[in-house]
Parts: C-alpha cells; structure tokens; sequence
C-alpha cells in the first residue's frame, strides 16, 4: 500500500494534473517523513510506531499530503499526537495509546491556528463547531503553519474539483521567501547556534593573529633563545661547586681564571636573558594588542550592521562588555598567560632535556612526582573555580543594584524608599559576604598547599640525591644543579595550573564575540540587489505579519500608500503603530508576507539605499555628542553648511539656533543636554530634512512637548511633509489634521481607514477615540493626551 | 457567591460566552489569572474579545461550582508553564545550554538561551525562559533532588 511515502518528490511538477488522486503530486506537500517532523522528535521508534498504527487505517487509494506532530494534549502535558491530512480525511492519533479519530473532507471544515503564551493551537470547526483542537509549543509553530496552509490548499483543490493549476514555490513557513528546492530550512531565518563553547574556540583566533604571523613567528624563536638563557646559570653552578668550592674545601687553591670565567659566564647569560626576554615580551605584547584592536574594531562594525532585533534582545550592558572587556581579556591572555605557558612548557621540556643529559635516574626521581602535583594542583583549581563563578555572579547582582537605583534616584527619594534600597543593596551585599567566606575557605588554603607539594617534591630529590651522593653516583655540584633547576620550576606549576581555568574563561569571552560576529542580521542585505534609481514612494503592504517572540504584533495586514500620501497612523498604545513602522524602515522583517516599495519588495534592495529613501522623527530625537551642525548633517556628512541652514530654516530652527553662544557650533551632549524637548526635536526634524527623504516617517514626533511648541514643531513639520509620502504616527489626532487618509490600528490589525470625516461619520473605532480625546476621558489612549481639548477644538476646525 | 449576576457558558465554537446582567452577550470571552505565580486563585479577569474586562473575580472559590469549573477547564488549556521536577542533564554550563528536564507535565527539554533569561522570583522560586518562549516554574529549589540542585547552582 502506497500510503506512507518516503519524501522523495521535493520538487513539483508544473504539468495539470486531472484527476483527484493525483493531486498529492501537485500539492507539494510535507509528504509524511515521519523522522524529520519535529525538531524535538528525535526516537525514532515514536515514528515507526506512528507508521504502523496508520498502516492498518488508510486504505490503498489514500494519499497522504500532510502530517503534523504535535506534543501537547489536551491538558497540556506533554504528549505526543499526529494530525495527518490525506486527500479524503484529516486524521488524528494520540500516543502512546494510538486513539484514532478522523473527519472527512468537506467545504464546511476550516482549520484555524493561533497562540498565545508560547502556546500554539490548531483547531478544526466544522460550520461554527468546534471538532478537535492539538496543542503545540511555539517551537513547532512553523511546521504547524505549513501544515494549515496545506490543508487550505487541499481542501481548495478538492472543492474546486481542480486541481491547483500552477505549482507554487514552497515557501519558508516563517518568512514567505520561496525555499531553495529541496532545502527544509530558510537562508533568511537564521538558525540559532547552539553549541556550547569550548576551548577550541580559540583557535578561531587564529584568524586575527594571521596578519602577524611573522611577528609571531619572531617572538617565538626569541622566547626559545630567551629560555634558554635563563636555563644557563643552574648549569654553571655545577662546575662551580664541583671544580672550585668542593676542591678549596679539601685544600686546594681557587682557580681563579675559572672563577673569572664562570662568574662571566653567570653574568652575561643573565644579560642575554634580560635583553632576549625584553625583546620577547615586548613583540608579543605589542601583536597581542593589534590583535585585540582588531578583534575589536570588526566585532562593533558587525555589531553596528545587526538587526534592531538584536539590540531589542541584549542588554547595552552587556554588549559594551563584550565589546570592550571581552576582547581585552583575550588580549591579555594572549600577551600574558599564553606567553608565560608557553615559556613554562619550554622550560619544562628543555630542563628535561638537560637533566637526563646529566644523569639519568635523578632526573627520573626528580621529575615523577611533576604529573602527580600538577594534577592535585589542577583539581583544587578547579574547586575553586566554579566559586569563582559564583563570586562573579552574585558581584553582578550588587552593581545590577546600583544600575538599577542610581538612575532612579528621584523615584526612591520621592517615594522615601532609601530605607528599603539600602536594605536590599545590604542583602544582596551580605549575600556576597557570604559567597566570597566560602570562596576563601579553600581558597587560603590553596597557596599553602602548592607550596607545600612543593616542599614535599623537593624533599624527595634531596633525599634521593643525599643517597646517591653518599653513595658516590654523583657529584654535590650536580645535585645543587637539579635543586636549581627543579626549584625553578616548581614555582612555575601554580601558574601553569592556572592555564586551564584562565584558556576556559578566555574561551567563553571569546565564544561570546564569536556569537556577536557568527550572527547573521537578521534583517540580510539581499543576495541579488536591485537598484531603484529614483523613488516615487509607492508602499505596499501585503499580507504582512511580524511576531515578536511569542507574541504576533502585526497580522495580516494590507495597506498600500500612494506616492505623497500622508498617512496618519492612530490606535491605542500597544497596538503595533510603532512596529508597523520598524517594518517600514527595514529595522525588521516582516515574519509573514511582503512589504514593497514601488513594486520592488524592500528585502531585494541594499539596506543603506534604501534608508536613504527614508526619513525619520522620533518621539525622543537623539542628538548624539558634538555641534549642531554635525547632529543636523548626521545623514549627510558632507552637507555645505548653506545647506545646513536651510534645513534649519525649514525645521524652524534657525533662529533658536543662532541664539545660542555658539551658533550652530555649539556642543550639545548625548541626549541633547541644555537643549529644550522641541528645539532638539526641531534639530531632528532638520537632520531629516536635509537628506530630502522620499519617505518620511513621524514616530510620535510631538509627543513628548507641550501644546505651544507642539504648534511650532507642527510648523517644521508642515515642511517637511510636503511632497513626500508620509506615515505618521499620533497620539494626538489634531497632528494629523494634514493626513489624507487615516488608519485606525487595533492589537496588530488595521480596523478602519478613511478620512476624518469619513471616520467620525462611521462613528466606530476612530470616533471613540476622537471622542475620547475630545472629551478629555482618559480612557485608553495614555498618559499624552493630557491637552486633548484644545487639540480637539483644533482639529474640528 | 450570591452576588454573581452574570453567566458563563460554553458555545459550539468551544468559546466561551458571557451573559451580563444586562442582557449583554460576548462571545470568546478569556479568563486570565492576574497573579499566575504568586496568587493564582485569588484575581481572575474575564476579558471580552477585545481585550476590556467585563467582569473581576476576586476569588474563583466565591463562584458558583459550575462556573468555576469552566473557568478552570478553559484556564487549564490556556495556561502552560510547567513545573521543573528534576533536572536530568544539561548539555554545557556556558549558555546556549539544552536541559533534560522532568515537569509536572511530562519530561521534555529546554533551551536556555542566556543566563538572564532565569528570573529569580523569590529565594526560591525560579522562573526560566526557554528560547521557544516557554516558561518554566521552579517553584522550590530546595525540594528538588541534589543532583537536579547542583546543576541548577553553576548557572545562578
């Protein structure tokens, strides 16, 4: 029975196809691989036993076209079920129990999917009666779009009688791009890197330290020689003892053209240590720091290419520190603890080298208790550092504290909270007490510890050297030798043990870089651009839809905006005016359908051309540190300054301007600082007009001043509207009193559009809010429209 | 409990319907708890369709047994945040992690996507975000088995 297909025909043919059951050809469908459904399926016996428990139940004319699993029950435990579509009936099984319940095709059957909390749901009605519902989490979502869509499209094709005449690309369930045939996955939505990071992520590196190579390659021949060096002066001690201390201490005479020489030989292979060992450190430290530069430099211009979305999910604390200290401490491993390892390894081996050379079975004793402390030393270590962490952690907790209050300093004294936030600030204090009493518990007797497995180590070379000694195997001068030698390196052991944790710390900063510089913006440049020349301005919105996490913001919306149009966005707070608007810009993408512009869809145009295009106002105008007259060429660096005056003028900011101290070269801080809410709003609105935007969009740009400079920015603005195609935004509804057309949005759908009078005439969702405004009732609009009335009367006019 | 002066039902369309006092009807109208975590039984909202609120329940034991059932059989489907029984593995200590865990719910996995997105309520309660968007509730640290409690310690 051909009933459960392997998924082998991935691609669809474009021929018509007549008869019914052949569609299964046509629809190209999901076609039941029952390993490959969900993501978080992963036995295999689920699906061979999904296998045969449909086996028995379709019959041989059936063809199946879809399936679904779902992992929900009904209570929303986590249970396994399958939705199957077939070309006669949808089908649903349950696991383990394998309870069967079908509903055949027919015109009056409907499949609707929504979500809320994470949860999706699919349910199937019946003319208005509810037959069946699945539940899935949202990490099946896409799999249950596709899923409805092909029902939609089965049911279509069975309706209609015909088959779907033209194939249509399978589309990415999330996105709507058309699929590269035979590719279950979407280039546009990137797939999340899950991988732990470990160590080897270092060696990533390498792709910033290859410009150095030489330089490397220098240091590294100069450590080899510099190590050396320092090996010298044990080595000496031996004739030193053997040849003239021991022979004058039985009677002798000292050599003192010996002397001489070794003394010399003590001296300059300590100077040839100091100037090697400079020159060392000195190459390596200056390479490790361009490589850190570098690390930097390209980890923020990625970072400054990344998607709005991006930055909306991360903490600007947190992406500064990465940035920043992240990529210091690379470079610090790299100059310092790489650097000291390294030279440590070499040392190592080459004073094995030279102990065996001197004699054999001391060398042996003397080097086998080594494996033995590094271990001890290493596990101790490691005890400590998962402390550490936690140290590190609840250190966060107290500065997350200050971040927290100092900013909001006038909150907690004008609430009188001191009190509490000393408390809590105490506690979380306290909390660090108590972690770092336990930390150094262990940590205390750490360093005694290394010192006494070293004592211990070198008791065991004294011990068995005093043997041999007085069994005459060697020479005092040779066992001062190996204590010179061993003791050295004993020393070195707590440092080397420390390169573990420091290469795993260094390893997740760099991992954490690595994550900024691995992601894919989520908003791509296009693969194949295209150029529009000049723009007229004509948006189109089509079947748009944007979720945010687990929240859909925008459904299904349409909308097209003529070239010149002034369209005045209203709604309450929250119902997606703003959203609408990041999708404009391009800051997103739309999850679902298209958004174009002069007919060419904004994802096949190169990102910064298009917002050429695009001007744009917001609520809080950011000014950003320097002149004027900078902030206003902010979009055209290489504006004349006659220009800069005119779009001053324009703005209405002119005059103010030139009131000023300084004129247009007066600084303004980050925010604007001693600049009023409408003069730094007029400077924004001056910084749009210069780059002579064929689409301008108004984010709330009155909002946030009052009534008398609201009048003036309404001035500027008046400016800069004309001609362009214009999307405003208002809570206000007397700033859209310009707008030819208005569009009511509520909760992420459009509920009504048309012009004022249309609107008010239509007494529905814009006429509340008029009315709300009007009436000065608080209602849902927030807390802006304090000055409603006169705005009101304003717009009645 | 005498006071209540509106009915609920539940239609073909397996929504529910709202009957005021009034007269008024609304369809598809949702109970949401006001406090999920700390206070689930007390504050429950009916919320119409368009998302105003009809009607606030202080507590679900002053409705009638009727009523109170369906609110607590439609709250049940909509409601999801498992609680984290046992934590059986997790995949690194450094995030992205991948847990195997067990709930109240059934055994699954989770995806943390950062450290941040475990939220401390209370000492011991926890609220973890997966990356799907998924909460999930430790409600008592100290309940859970030491195995479970060690691996949760390295990533607070």
């Amino acid at each position: 029975m051909g009933a459960v297909q392997p998924r082998t025909r991935k691609g669809f043919s474009l021929q018509r196809v007549g008869s019914l059951s052949n569609m299964a050809s046509v629809v190209n469908s999901h076609l039941v691989n029952l390993h490959t459904i969900s993501p978080l399926s992963s036995d295999k016996q689920v699906s061979d036993a999904w296998h045969k428990a449909l086996q028995a139940r379709l019959s041989a004319r059936e063809k199946i076209h879809a399936s679904l699993e779902t992992n929900l029950d009904e209570q929303l435990n986590y249970a396994k079920r399958l939705i199957l579509l077939t070309n006669q009936r949808l089908i649903g099984l349950t696991w383990p129990a394998l309870e069967f319940c079908e509903y055949p095709l027919g015109e009056d059957l409907a499949l609707h999917q929504r979500d809320h909390a994470g949860i999706g749901c699919i349910e199937l009605f019946a003319a208005g009666t509810r037959l069946a519902w699945w539940r899935y989490t949202m990490a099946h979502d896409p799999e249950a779009t596709r899923f409805v869509r092909q029902f939609e499209q089965v049911l279509g094709g069975l309706l209609s009688g015909q088959p779907i005449v033209e194939a249509q690309p399978v589309l990415c369930p999330q996105c709507l791009m058309p699929l590269v045939p035979g590719q279950d996955e979407c280039a546009y939505c990137d797939v999340e890197t899950e991988a732990p990071p470990s160590s080897w992520v270092l060696l990533r590196l390498w792709r910033f330290a290859k410009p150095y190579r030489w330089q490397l390659l220098a240091g590294f021949l100069l450590m080899l020689a510099s190590t050396a060096a320092t090996l010298v002066p044990p080595y000496l001690t031996m004739p030193l003892m053997d040849k003239v201390l021991i022979p004058y201490e039985n009677g002798s005479p000292i050599n003192t053209d010996m002397v001489t020489l070794l003394l010399g030989g003590l001296f300059g292979s300590a100077l040839l240590a100091w100037g090697l060992g400079w020159a060392r450190t000195y190459i390596l430290a200056l390479v490790s720091e361009r490589i850190g530069t570098d690390l930097r430099t390209i980890t923020y211009d990625h970072l400054l290419h990344l998607s709005l979305e991006y930055f909306g999910g991360k903490r600007t604390g947190d992406l500064m520190a990465r940035v920043g200290s992240e990529s210091d401490r690379i470079c610090l491993f790299l100059s310092l603890h790489l650097l000291d390892f390294a030279t440590d390894v070499l040392m190592i081996a080459m004073t094995t080298a030279i102990l065996i050379s001197i004699d054999p079975w001391l060398a042996l004793v003397t080097l086998l208790p080594l494996p033995l402390i590094v271990w001890m030393i290493h596990s101790v270590r490691q005890k400590l550092s998962t402390g550490f962490e936690k140290v590190d952690r609840v250190w966060s907790q107290v500065s997350n504290i200050l971040a927290d209050t100092i900013p909001g300093i006038r909150v907690v004294k004008a609430f009188a909270q001191e009190k509490r936030e000393s408390a809590r600030f105490r506690q979380v204090n306290q909390n660090n007490l108590a972690v770092n009493d336990r930390i150094n518990k262990i940590w205390s007797l750490f360093s005694p510890s290394v010192t006494l497995l070293t004592e211990i180590g070198l008791l065991v070379v004294w011990a068995f050297g005093i043997w041999q000694v007085t069994h005459n195997k060697i020479s005092v001068g040779v066992l001062t030798a190996f204590l010179a030698y061993i003791s050295r390196f004993y020393t070195r052991l707590d440092s080397m043990s420390r390169i573990v944790s420091v290469t795993q710390k260094t390893a997740s900063g760099a991992k954490r870089i690595f994550d900024i510089l691995d992601r894919v913006s989520s908003v791509p440049e296009p693969v194949r651009p295209q150029h529009l020349d000049s723009i007229i301005g004509r948006i189109e919105i089509r079947e748009a839809g944007f979720r945010y996490g687990n929240r859909a913001i925008i459904k299904d919306m349409n909308l097209v905006i003529e070239p010149g149009e002034m369209i005045g966005l209203v709604g309450h707070s929250g119902s997606g005016k703003s959203t609408l608007v990041n999708l404009m810009c391009r800051f997103y993408d739309v999850s679902e359908g298209s958004i174009s512009i002069d007919g060419v869809n904004i994802r096949s145009l190169p990102i910064a051309e298009y917002r050429h295009n695009i001007g744009l106002v917001l609520q809080e105008p950011f000014l950003f540190f320097g002149s004027i007259a900078e902030n206003i060429a902010y979009g055209k660096p290489h504006a004349t300054l006659a220009e800069i005056v005119a779009a001053a003028r324009a703005a209405h900011a002119h005059e103010f301007i030139l009131r000023l101290p300084h004129g247009y070269d007066s600084l303004v801080g980050e925010r604007g600082q001693g600049l009023s809410g409408g003069e730094r709003q007029r400077i924004s609105i001056a910084r749009a007009l210069l780059i002579d935007p064929r689409i301008l969009i108004l984010d709330e740009a009155t909002a946030s001043v009052d009534t008398e400079t609201e009048k003036e920015i309404q001035k500027a603005l008046d400016n800069l509207v004309r001609g362009r195609t214009t999307i405003a935004i208002a809570h206000r509804l007397s700033t859209l009193h310009k707008a030819n057309r208005l569009v009511v949005m509520d909760r992420g759908e459009i509920v009504e559009t048309g012009s004022h009078d249309e609107l008010m005439q239509r007494e529905g969702a814009y006429f509340r809010l008029y009315q709300a405004q009007a009436r000065n009732v608080d209602t849902d609009l927030d807390d802006q429209s304090i000055s409603a009335p006169e705005n009101g009367k304003e717009s009645a006019e | 409990m005498n006071d209540q002066d509106f009915a609920l039902t539940r239609n073909a369309a397996g929504r529910i319907v709202f009957t005021g006092k009034e007269g008024d009807v609304h369809e598809g109208v949702v109970p949401v708890r006001a406090f999920p975590i700390s206070a689930p039984q007390e504050g429950v909202s009916l919320l119409g369709e368009d998302g105003h609120e009809l009607r606030w329940i202080s507590r679900l034991s002053d409705l009638p047994e009727a009523m109170r059932a369906l609110i607590e059989t439609e709250l049940a489907q909509r409601e999801f945040m498992p609680e984290i029984t046992r934590i059986r593995q997790v995949s690194s200590f450094a995030t992205p992690s991948k847990w195997q865990i067990s709930t109240d719910r059934g055994d699954t996995e989770l995806l943390l996507k950062a450290e941040d997105h475990i939220r401390r309520l209370t000492n011991s309660t926890l609220l973890i975000t997966d990356g799907y968007g998924v909460s999930f509730l430790i409600r008592d640290i100290g309940a859970m088995d030491h195995h479970s409690r060690k691996l949760l310690d390295r990533f607070l």
